[in-house]
This record gives C-alpha cells, structure tokens and sequence, in this order.
C-alpha cells in the first residue's frame, strides 16, 4: 500500500487575484500537502486575471517540493474556451501535470500521463480502463460514488485513485450563471459577482433551511464534505489519495488535520472537532459515500462491505 | 465552394416510454422513436415505463412495417463490480434488431465498439460532450455516428460546431428542460440519493411528498423544501432545478421556472445550423399527449422541407404550466 498523500484541489471560487496567490504561497511554505491543483474550473471569464501570477506561484509550489497540477474547465462550449483549455494542456509538453475536467481536455492528453478530475464520469472498470488507457495515471473519483463502487473500481485497476473528503461538493455545472441571474444580470455582462462570495452565494429553502451554494455556472452543496472517519476504510481499499477542495477558511489547519489522521495522531472524533473550528456554519456531509441522501451524515461508520 | 446538396429533411425522433406510445408516435409520422428497458440502464427508469425485451421486439417490428427506426437507450453509468446489465441490454438490443444505441457511458461505448462493430452508436446528452474536441473523441474512439448535443449551447455555436465535426448531431426541440449539463448534476442524489447517472431516475416520485399548510400547498423532495403555493396557484412537480429558493434574502426560481423547452419556430434556423435530427423529450409522457406532439411537428418539419412557414398549432397547450423558452439555444438564457 503506498503512502497517503494530500492533494489541494482547485480554488473553485472567484476570489480575487492577489489573495489567491497569497493563498497558494502560503500552501507552499506551510500545508502538509503533497500536491496543489492550479487552475480555473468554473468560468473562462475569471481565468485572465490569475494569469500574471501563475508561473510565481508554480514555481514556489514547485521550490517548496509540492507537485504542481494544472486544472483545466469543466464545461467547454465556445472556440474561446477551447483555446483555453488547449494552451493548458500544452503545459504537458513541458512535464506539467495536467488536470482533465471535460472529456475533450483527456483526448488533448491522450499519450501522455495526466489527471482525471472528479468532473469526469468514471463510474466504473470500464471507464477506468479505457482512460488508464489514454494515459490517465490518476484519476479523483466523481463525488456521487458511493463506497461500494470505489472498493470495486480499486480491486479492478493499479490506477491512482484519489477521493474528495473536504470541502463543499460540486454537484453540477451549466451554461447559465446563476450568481449573475441573482443580482438581474446576464452572463455576458456578469460584472464578476460571484467574487462577492467567498465560498459561493448560500441558497436557503423557502423555509429558511440552507441547502446549496451558488458558484458563477457551478452548484455546490451548502454543507461540506468530511470523510475523516472514511479515511481508514478508504485506505484498506487501497485508495492512497486524498483531495481537499479550498473553502475560504484555514485549509492549512484543515490539511493538518487529515494529515494527522493519516499519520494516526489524531481520531476521527477529534477531527471533527477541530473541523467544525474552521468551516464555520456548513454542516458535514458524508452520505454519497454511503449510498445514501449526499446531504446526509452519519458519524459512527466507514464502508462495512457490500450490503445487499 | 461548390452547390450545397439539398439537405436532406430533418429527422423526427420521438419519445416511447409504453409500447402504446410507441405505436401512437409511430402513426403520428415518427421518423424514429427512442425508448429504453425497464431496469436502471436507462435515465427514464420510473414505474410502468419501458419495455421489455418482448416489447421490443414487437415494437421494433411495428415501427419497421411502418418505416420507422427504434433507438435504444442505454444511457446511465453502469455500476463498478455489475456491468452485467448494461451489456445485455447493448446485446439484447443488437440481437433485437434495434436501429442505434444510445450511450453515455466510455466503458459502455467502448463495449458495444468491440462486441457489436456493426451496430450503430449514438451519444446521449447525458455524456455531456459539448464541443468538437470531445465528439471528436468518441468519433474517433468509439465510431459514434451521431451525438444528441446537450442542452447548453446556442444556435451560432451549434453552426459551428457542426462545420467541425465528422458526426450528426441530434438536439432537444421540446418538452422539459435540463438546466444543468446533463450527466454532470448530483442535485437529486443529494437529496435522494438516487440519480440519473446511477439509477436513471432525477427528483425519484417516490421521493416527492405535498403537504398542506393552511392555504398553503408545500412540495417537498426527500426533506428539501422546493416550493410553496399559495392556494389556486398551479403547483408544478418538485424537480429540484425548477424550485423557488431564496439567495439574498429574495426568493426567486433562481436556476430556472417552471418552463418547457419548445423551439418550433426556430426549426428553419436549426436546419440552416445543420442540424440532423430534432429531438422530443417525454418518455414519461401518455400517449395522447405523444400522439399531439409528434403530429404537430410532423407538420413543422414537413413545413421546413417545403420552404413554408412553421406554424405553432397545437403546441402551446402541450408545454409545463403553458410557459415555454428557447432556453440555451438563446444566448441571454445564460
């Protein structure tokens, strides 16, 4: 079994473009993680603004001795966007990790090793198999896939699987923004609202429950995701990788947290703890490993085996 | 350039969710109908829908006798450990006879290339493949013949796609409305833990719960509240996308209204785009109901081959709550 490692998943946020590269700095010099995703994912009207800092931040992520892996968008419908996603891949060429989160962007990479991001259905051997064939030599895992299919998806392949446990969780993308509709604006001419939200625009029921949160094009889930108590089953599966996607919150102390857990120093009681410390008012969520209602969480068990 | 052949007229598929449906969109002057089994190997697994396997050898040969094509949707994400299902349903549906498949999962599309080269593959919306790169990729890949394109883009980039690609292309025209990417929504599964790229079902029936409050009528999913009616206010069915939710403090349909995509009047322009085929979403849907669209469009579509005008007859009636919008194949939808 090969040793845990922690992987910082993408900023899915538009936050502004100096506190996100002071955010990646201070990853570098200080989160026990092993690799950090760079990269937009959400909409190709924020990428140009982080642009000017990207090759400061690779090479201090690189210095600090993280792998670096460039994350490339999740839905590409125009030439524009296309283009986008091709001068990312193209990083490859100079042995850059490269994050596929549209089928489009893994035929770009066909040959040679690259990611594949949790925004690409791989639901079972056979997707798996075809994609290591493609030259995926990683691959996070979809986060409505419950435990019983990653066991199996792990028995069958010697692929890098690696598994989102923190963080709120992409649940899908559109073509329309719904951060611009709620302010009565058009896509077009979004005047970048959603970097008002930090970690996206909350979104209550009609009876004052919080249930999603808004992020441009992309939804997520208000609450956010905890496998901390997931951990140990995941790694008897054989599951070595680990992601944990930034919220606006402490993600050095959060990556110390799983990092303790990994390394047994800590529980999983006691990383709850100190979890709901940092994230604020998002509930937990854990069910989608558990086959169960995504929003749900349940506390007490890791994945017992099949149950028929 | 050279003369532009005469296109050739567009394609009429339509939805067969019972074999009565299937007969009444056949005699309504379907081109093709699609349908799917009765299990989770399809995204319209709901009770009393489908067909099984005699079903759909008698359907295939009503719709053969009659000129038609029987498309076969196999278009969830089989299982880890238990594709078994899935591969069956691609050789039954080969064995069968079926005219095409239509597949959104790599592993199942790459199954059916090996195991049943001649059996012609399309790409459902659900494998969400929205530009020319990644239909491309599963041309190239999987030998798919045609790609039902998802319901994010507009008619320009549609254009233009299709000068790009070595494929057909087959587009939603009316009925109800995805507003995410399809194949990349877990909303339902979120809430219910049952899905359509898992279990063929989004907002599940048997999920969905009314309850009175006064005058109030609240519908709920699993234990989301999704809308609230006042009384006489036509209260719609709670699939999540089309909930009234508050972000601000302002209540809104935030992701989209209770709305159907009809498009009708756009036709001429969709053929212009190139398109091949139009696309009738409602496999849950009677047959009356079948029967009326199809009939209309059969109409609209004859009209576009003649050069006339589209006339709307019969369809304003047929769409959720009367409201209807051209959703993304408009660009200020975004």
């Amino acid at each position: 079994m090969s040793a845990p490692s922690l992987t910082l998943g993408p900023v899915l946020f538009n936050w502004p473009a100096a506190k996100l590269r002071d955010f990646y700095f201070r990853m570098a010099d200080e989160a026990p993680v092993d690799s950090v995703c760079v990269g937009e994912v959400v909409c190709s009207k924020r990428a140009p603004f982080f642009e000017p800092h990207l090759v400061e931040v690779i090479e201090r992520l690189q210095a600090a001795g993280k792998e670096v892996v460039l994350s490339t968008l999740a839905l590409i419908m125009s030439e524009r966007e296309a283009d986008q996603a091709r001068a990312v891949a193209a990083a490859a060429a100079d042995g850059l990790l490269v994050e596929a989160n549209d089928i489009s962007v893994a035929a770009l990479l066909a040959g040679r090793p690259h990611v594949v991001g949790p925004l690409i259905n791989v639901f079972n051997e056979g997707t798996l198999a075809y994609l290591a064939a493609n030259g995926a030599c990683r691959v996070c895992l979809p986060v409505e896939l419950p435990g019983e299919s990653i066991a199996a998806l792990a028995a069958a392949s010697d692929v890098d699987l690696e598994v989102l446990v923190f963080g709120r969780l992409p649940l899908a993308v559109s073509a329309r923004c719904y951060h611009a509709r709620s302010h009565g604006l058009a896509k077009d001419n979004c005047q970048y609202v959603c970097g008002e939200d930090a970690d996206g625009l909350p979104l209550e029921t009609l009876d004052g429950e919080p249930f999603l949160a808004v992020n441009g094009t992309q939804t997520l889930s208000y609450a956010c995701c905890n496998l901390t108590a997931e951990l140990a089953p995941l790694r008897e599966l054989g599951v070595s990788r680990f992601r944990l996607s930034p919220q606006d919150a402490d993600m050095v102390a959060v990556a110390r947290v799983f990092r303790d857990v990994l390394d047994g120093a800590a529980d999983a009681d006691e990383a709850d703890a100190r979890l709901e410390g940092l994230v604020g008012p998002m509930p937990f969520a854990n069910g989608f490993y558990h086959g169960t209602v995504g929003a749900s969480f349940t506390a007490d068990a890791g994945w017992q085996g099949p149950v028929e | 350039m050279t003369t532009t052949p005469a296109p050739e007229p567009l394609e009429l598929v339509c939805p067969a969710g019972t074999p009565a449906a299937l007969r009444a969109a056949v005699d309504a002057g379907a081109d093709s109908v699609y349908l799917g089994f009765r299990d989770e190997t399809n995204a319209r697994n709901f009770p009393g829908l489908n067909f099984n396997r005699r079903e759909l050898a008698d359907g295939i040969a009503y719709a053969h006798q009659r000129g038609a094509k029987v498309l076969v949707a196999i278009n969830t994400f089989p299982k880890a450990g238990n594709p078994g299902p899935w591969h069956r349903a691609v050789d039954d549906a080969a064995d069968l006879g079926a005219d095409a498949v239509i597949l959104a999962d790599i592993g199942l599309a790459d199954y059916a290339a090996r195991t049943h080269p001649d059996l012609r593959r399309h790409l459902s919306v659900q494998a969400s493949a929205s530009n020319a790169e990644a239909i491309r990729f599963y041309h190239s890949a999987f030998g798919i013949k045609r790609v039902v394109l998802p319901r994010v883009l507009t008619v320009a980039e549609i254009a233009s796609l299709n000068s790009r690609i070595p494929v057909e292309t087959e587009i939603f025209v009316f009925g109800g409305l995805c507003v995410m990417a399809e194949g990349r929504c877990a909303l339902s599964s979120y809430v219910t833990g049952l899905s359509p790229n898992k279990d063929g079902a989004c907002s599940p029936a048997s999920h969905v719960h009314y309850e009175e409050q006064g005058d109030t009528l609240v519908t709920r999913l699993g234990d989301v509240t999704v809308n609230r009616f006042a009384s006489g206010e036509p209260a719609g069915y709670p699939t999540l996308c089309k909930g009234r939710y508050v972000t601000a403090g302002r209540a809104s349909y935030l992701f989209e209204e209770p709305t159907s995509l009809s498009v009708v009047t756009m036709l001429p322009e969709l053929a212009r785009a190139g398109v091949r085929a139009l696309k009738i979403e409602g496999r849950q849907r009677g047959r009356a109901y079948v029967a009326a669209v199809v009939a209309a469009f059969r109409k609209a579509v004859d009209a576009v081959a003649r050069g006339e005008p589209v006339s709307v007859d019969g369809l304003a009636a047929l769409t959720e709550g009367g409201r209807e919008t051209a959703g993304a194949y408009e660009k200020t939808w975004r």
